[in-house]
């Protein structure tokens, strides 16, 4: 399949796992090793795995899975404020798959659907606002989480909600961003990483500028990559050679899809109708400052939190789970005490077992030891 | 109801049993005594939503399911009983549609649809229509296969293209809009089977239906105590299939088919049943995808020849993020 299998081909990955090999053979003393690479990305986390591409490489190569699966940092809090708004009997809430299964404190949006709410899977908000427009006398929500991967679709999607005169829909936002999250990360002080590939999706929109900074202030290579398993080699080969020659520089590995200055018409429809809010709550991270957005005032007549006003949400992390160890690098998924006894994808206690893109789901599912 | 009965049923499924018209089918022993030893009997329910699909419908899929389960022993299937549950106001054209489909795929085999009930429910109280059908066949004297059959060391088959059907109703189901040549697999697999009962070596079949793949060769780790270890290169895929799989990060091991086959046969006997299935249409793509272990565990060995667990899904397959 075109643009699948090429990125697959089993001959060039060996001639790339060889090379990474004879790097890391050849790397300088003053680069500590195990080398410690973050993957930002829950889709490079889960094709790392998949593909088994963590067992093929050199022991002193660590991935460290980043903060960058939008389901797994999702608190606690805001899926007990979606079960709240999806009492409502009027509601239609329409939600993407893989937060269905987040439990708040109340259960899951599988639970409430169980329980008789109207909760809809739907593959894109504009199915949402169809079935807005083909049930005016319901109130249909749409559920907007993500980075700047999806950002684009709820702007959009708002932008037609707009032109359409539909009143009846609105969006409940989670959506995050990316870049203060990274900061915030390469500021604390025991973090060490020493290279991070980035990801390819939200590049697509920001462009690589915004990742400046990570070379410049923090001297850490970085390379833009895509989602296959010869994206992944080839961006971690790239950030290699960096790492080699002592250089730190923003990288793109992802050029067939990632513009150098990203997509400039959905970076025009996310100005229009989002905007920086001065913190969000990350599930394993806290609070950090200007890392969630909210729409602009514009935008808000089309803000379920003012059209439902649910409780404000507070729910801590089980004090037991390691995960906001684990998106940093100082814990692996499987040091975890929690990890396959009490935390199972079944039975999700800890943030990052909850999505398939979680570290510690995929962890589970294709890195259990089969002793 | 007994015009619908007159005008309907006993029209489109016409054969001696029914038209007596009596409580009950009354089926000679002697005929089933002379295929076999033993009776296999296998029931379902089918509440497929939408009922018209690519390849088939709920009707046909109610026969072939059924007589699917019967044929995996071995035996061929000859005789359904059929229960069926309407909504009210269902049109008469789509139930006659429906009834003439279950006919049509019943004469294909030289089954027979003897006896069978139909209720009407208030409107709400059932999408539209519901079928159970109980199918029966007599499993010959020299057939025994089964999970307590299978042997470490044992190649897994399967007999084509995996995930058609699932693929092609989760399109229709979400609107997804994608690939026009999906369509599902539903067939009677009795005609792909009948050569294999002369091939000593077949261990166990199953029909790989809901829970896909996957399922089944959990199901025989169960049961034989034997481990499963698959080749993600050798499992045959439609490419529709798998960009949607691609697309949606879902996995066509997990998807449901209505006309595949899961073989477990002794290694010796693996050129002969492969070659015994490339030469019927619904086997042409049957292809090994791995061989039976020691240790009991499902694995799955990736492109690049790592080995992972293949966990049974947790509930319906949804779709990721992103």
């Amino acid at each position: 399949m075109r643009y699948i299998d090429e990125f697959r081909d089993p001959a060039l990955t060996e001639a790339l796992l060889q090379r990474i090999a004879q790097l890391m053979l050849l790397m300088p003393e003053r680069q500590q090793l195990p080398l410690q690479i973050m993957e930002v990305c829950g889709g490079h986390t889960h094709a790392i795995f998949k593909f088994g591409l963590d067992r093929l490489l050199p022991d002193n190569l660590e991935f460290i899975h980043g903060p960058g699966c939008p389901v797994c940092v999702l608190p606690m809090g805001r899926i007990d404020s979606c079960l709240e708004i999806a009492a409502h009997p009027e509601v239609i809430f329409c939600t993407y798959g893989d937060a269905m299964r987040v439990r708040g404190r109340h259960g899951s949006l599988l639970d409430a659907r169980r329980q008789g709410a109207d909760i809809r899977v739907v593959y894109s908000p504009l199915d949402a606002l169809q079935l807005a427009a083909d049930n005016p006398q319901r109130e249909v929500v749409f559920f907007g989480l993500g980075f700047e991967t999806t950002m684009p679709a709820s702007a959009l999607t708002l932008q037609q909600a707009r032109r359409r005169s539909l009143t009846n829909f609105s969006l409940f936002c989670q959506h995050i961003t990316l870049i203060p999250t990274l900061r915030s990360l390469l500021q604390q002080p025991d973090v060490r990483i020493d290279g991070f590939l980035a990801p390819g999706h939200v590049s697509m929109v920001i462009g690589n500028a915004p990742y400046g900074f990570i070379a410049e202030n923090y001297h850490k290579p970085l390379v833009v990559t895509g989602f296959e398993p010869l994206d992944i080699l080839q961006g971690l080969l790239m950030l290699l050679e960096q790492l080699h020659a002592g250089r730190s520089a923003v990288e793109n590995q992802y050029r067939r899809i990632v513009p150098e200055q990203g997509n400039r018409l959905a970076q025009q429809a996310l100005a229009e109708v989002f905007c920086l809010k001065a913190s969000s709550e990350w599930r394993g991270l806290g609070e950090i400052a200007h890392s969630g957005v909210q729409l602009t005032p514009g935008y808000a007549e089309f803000d379920a939190e003012r059209r439902f006003h649910p409780q404000a949400q507070q729910v801590a992390d089980d004090p037991r789970s390691r995960c906001g160890e684990v998106l940093t690098g100082r814990c692996k998924p499987d040091a975890c005490p929690l990890f396959g006894k009490q935390c199972t994808p079944s039975n999700a206690f800890g943030a990052l077992m909850v999505s398939s893109e979680g570290a510690c789901a995929a962890y589970y599912q294709y890195r259990r030891e089969t002793a | 109801m007994q015009g619908l009965i007159e005008e309907l049923f006993l029209q489109a499924f016409a054969n001696p049993a029914l038209n007596a018209r009596e409580d009950q089918a009354c089926i000679a022993l002697s005929e089933l005594c002379a295929a076999g030893d033993r009776l296999a009997v296998s029931t379902d329910s089918y509440v497929i939503d939408p009922i018209f699909f690519p390849g088939g419908d709920i009707g046909k899929l109610a026969v072939c399911g059924t007589a699917n389960d019967v044929a995996v022993s071995g035996a061929r299937p000859r005789y359904l009983s059929c229960g069926l549950i309407l909504e009210e106001g269902l049109p008469f054209a789509t139930l006659a549609r429906i009834v003439q489909s279950m006919a049509a795929t019943a004469q294909q085999d030289g089954m027979q649809i003897v006896t069978g009930d139909t209720k009407v429910v208030p409107r709400g109280a059932a999408d539209k229509i519901f079928i159970n059908t109980t199918g029966f066949g007599a499993i010959p004297n020299n057939i025994d296969w089964g999970v307590h059959q299978i042997r470490q060391g044992d190649s897994i088959i399967v007999s084509g293209t995996l995930g058609d059907h699932g693929a092609t109703i989760l399109n229709l189901r979400e609107g997804l809009g994608l690939a026009s040549e999906l369509g599902s697999d539903c067939a009677l697999l009795a005609p792909l089977i009948a050569p294999l009962l002369n091939i000593p070596g077949v261990r166990a079949l199953r029909d790989a239906t809901r829970g896909g793949v996957t399922a089944v060769l959990h199901e025989f780790a169960a049961a034989s105590g034997c481990g499963m270890e698959i080749l993600e290169a050798a499992l045959p895929l439609k490419p529709a299939v798998r960009g949607m799989c691609e697309l949606l990060g879902l996995d066509a091991l997990n998807f449901a088919n209505e006309g595949k086959l899961v073989l477990v046969v002794a290694p010796e006997a693996e050129a002969e049943v492969l070659a015994a299935l490339h030469q019927h249409p619904l086997g042409r793509d049957a292809a090994v995808i791995g061989h039976t272990l020691e240790r009991q565990q499902v694995n799955v060995v990736g492109l690049f020849g790592v080995s992972r667990r293949l966990d049974l899904p947790l509930d319906e397959p949804l779709p990721r993020i992103c």
